[in-house]
C-alpha cells in the first residue's frame, strides 16, 4: 500500500503497528463479552479475580485471620475445591495470554514506563502505585471494576452500573487537571 | 439451543473453565489491540483530544447490549438467567469516584493494568501491586466498611425497571446517546487538538 514498513504485515523492521480502529477494537470487544453472556449468562471482570488472589495469599500467611474476615472468607470460599479455581481466574489469565499475543503480533512488547515528558520515572511509579490502591478500593467499594460493572454491567443495563460509570468519568475529569504534568 | 449454555446445563464446570480462559484470551486481545496497554492512550480521553478509548469502550457496550436484546427478543437468550451484580447505589457512586480518582492519577484499570504489565510496562506491573494493597486494605478494613458497602440495596435492578421503560426503549436511547456522543467526539477532538510540536 505505501512504503511505510507494515509491521503487522511481517516486514522485518521492529515498528510498533498502529492501534486498531476504535470502533472495530470496539465491536471486538463487544462481541467477547456477548460471548460470555451467551455461554455462561455472566459477562467479563479482573478485580474478582485479583481479589481472589490476594484472599488466597492472606489464607496461606494468616489462615485464621482469613477465616474470620467476612470478605476474605466469602473469595476463599467462591472457588471450585481452590480459591484460584474460579471463572474469573482462568479468564484473568487469559486476558494476560491474549494481551502478550497481540502486543507480540504489533511489535508492542517493550520493557518501558508510560509517562509524560515532564514527570520523573520514580514520580511516574509513585502515581502508578497509589492509583492502582484507589482503583483496588474503589472497585472492591463498588463491587466491580471497569470490566465487570462498566463494561460487562453497562450492557445488560444494570442500574448500578450505569451510576457507576457516570461516577467514574465525574471522579476521573475532576482530578485531570490536577494530574497533567503526569501524562503531558 | 437455549442460552446462557451454561445455565441451560450445556456443559459443567470444568468445562467452563476453558471457555473462562478463551474468553479471557479474546478479550486481552482487543484491550491491547485497541491501545489499552498504554497508560498514555487510556489517560488521553481525559485531556479530551484522543477520544479512542472512549469509542472502544462505548462501541462494545453497544455491540454487546444489542446482541443481548436481539437474542432475547427471539427467544434464544433467557435474560433472566444472567447475572446481575446487585444496585447498592451509596457505595457504587463513592467507588466510582474512587475509581475514577485511581484511573486518572494511575493510568489504568486492573484489567488494563493487566495486559500493560505482560506487554512490558514497568507503571503497569507497579500499578497491579497497587491494586493488589488497595484491595488488601480494603479487605482488613472490611468489618469498619461493610454497612456502608451494604447500604442503599435496590437487589437486582436494571435501567428499564428504574425508569419504568420498556426494555427495548432503553436499548434505543443508549444506541442514539452513543451515536450522538460518536459523531461529537470527533469535533471535540478537534477543538482540544494539541499542537503538532507538543506530541
Amino acid at each position: 500500500m505505501s512504503t511505510v514498513p507494515d509491521a503487522a504485515a511481517g516486514a522485518p523492521a521492529r515498528v510498533a503497528a498502529p492501534y486498531m480502529n476504535p470502533y472495530l477494537g470496539g465491536v471486538g470487544l463487544g462481541l467477547v463479552l456477548l460471548a460470555a453472556y451467551v455461554a455462561m449468562g455472566r459477562g467479563l471482570g479482573a478485580s474478582g479475580a485479583v481479589t481472589s488472589f490476594v484472599s488466597w495469599v492472606v489464607s496461606l500467611v494468616a489462615p485464621g485471620h482469613a477465616a474470620a474476615n467476612g470478605f476474605f472468607a466469602e473469595y476463599l470460599e467462591g472457588g471450585l475445591g481452590h480459591p484460584l479455581k474460579t471463572w474469573l481466574v482462568f479468564e484473568v489469565l487469559g486476558v494476560l495470554a491474549g494481551g502478550f499475543i497481540s502486543g507480540a503480533l504489533a511489535n508492542r512488547l517493550s520493557r518501558t514506563v508510560e509517562k509524560g515528558p515532564r514527570i520523573s520515572v520514580a514520580g511516574r511509579l509513585g502515581f502508578a502505585f497509589a492509583g492502582g490502591a484507589l482503583m483496588g478500593i474503589g472497585a472492591k467499594l463498588a463491587r466491580g471494576c471497569t470490566s465487570g460493572q462498566a463494561l460487562s454491567g453497562g450492557a445488560v443495563l444494570n442500574a448500578g452500573s450505569w451510576a457507576f460509570m457516570i461516577m467514574v468519568f465525574a471522579g476521573a475529569y475532576a482530578l485531570a487537571g490536577l494530574m497533567r504534568r503526569q501524562w503531558r | 439451543m437455549n442460552a446462557p449454555f451454561y445455565k441451560f446445563g450445556a456443559f459443567g464446570d470444568e468445562a467452563s473453565l476453558v471457555i473462562a480462559f478463551v474468553i479471557g484470551t479474546g478479550f486481552g486481545f482487543f484491550l491491547e489491540r485497541s491501545g489499552f496497554g498504554s497508560a498514555r492512550k487510556l489517560t488521553a480521553q481525559f485531556y479530551l483530544d484522543d477520544l479512542a478509548v472512549f469509542k472502544v469502550m462505548f462501541t462494545a457496550i453497544v455491540t454487546a447490549m444489542l446482541g443481548v436484546f436481539y437474542l432475547s427478543w427471539l427467544g434464544i437468550m433467557d435474560l433472566a438467567l444472567v447475572d446481575l451484580v446487585t444496585t447498592n447505589l451509596w457505595p457504587q457512586l463513592v467507588g466510582g469516584l474512587v475509581l475514577g480518582f485511581g484511573f486518572v492519577v494511575g493510568g489504568y484499570c486492573p484489567g488494563t493494568s493487566l495486559v500493560a504489565a505482560v506487554t512490558g510496562r514497568i507503571d503497569g506491573m507497579v500499578f497491579v501491586l497497587g491494586v493488589l494493597a488497595g484491595i488488601f486494605a480494603f479487605g482488613e478494613a472490611f468489618p469498619l466498611v461493610k454497612g456502608f458497602y451494604e447500604s442503599g440495596d435496590f437487589g437486582r435492578l436494571t435501567l428499564p425497571q428504574a425508569l419504568h421503560l420498556p426494555y427495548g426503549l432503553v436499548v434505543f436511547l443508549v444506541v442514539v446517546m452513543a451515536v450522538g456522543a460518536f459523531m461529537g467526539s470527533g469535533w471535540v477532538e478537534r477543538r482540544f487538538a494539541r499542537p503538532a510540536a507538543e506530541r
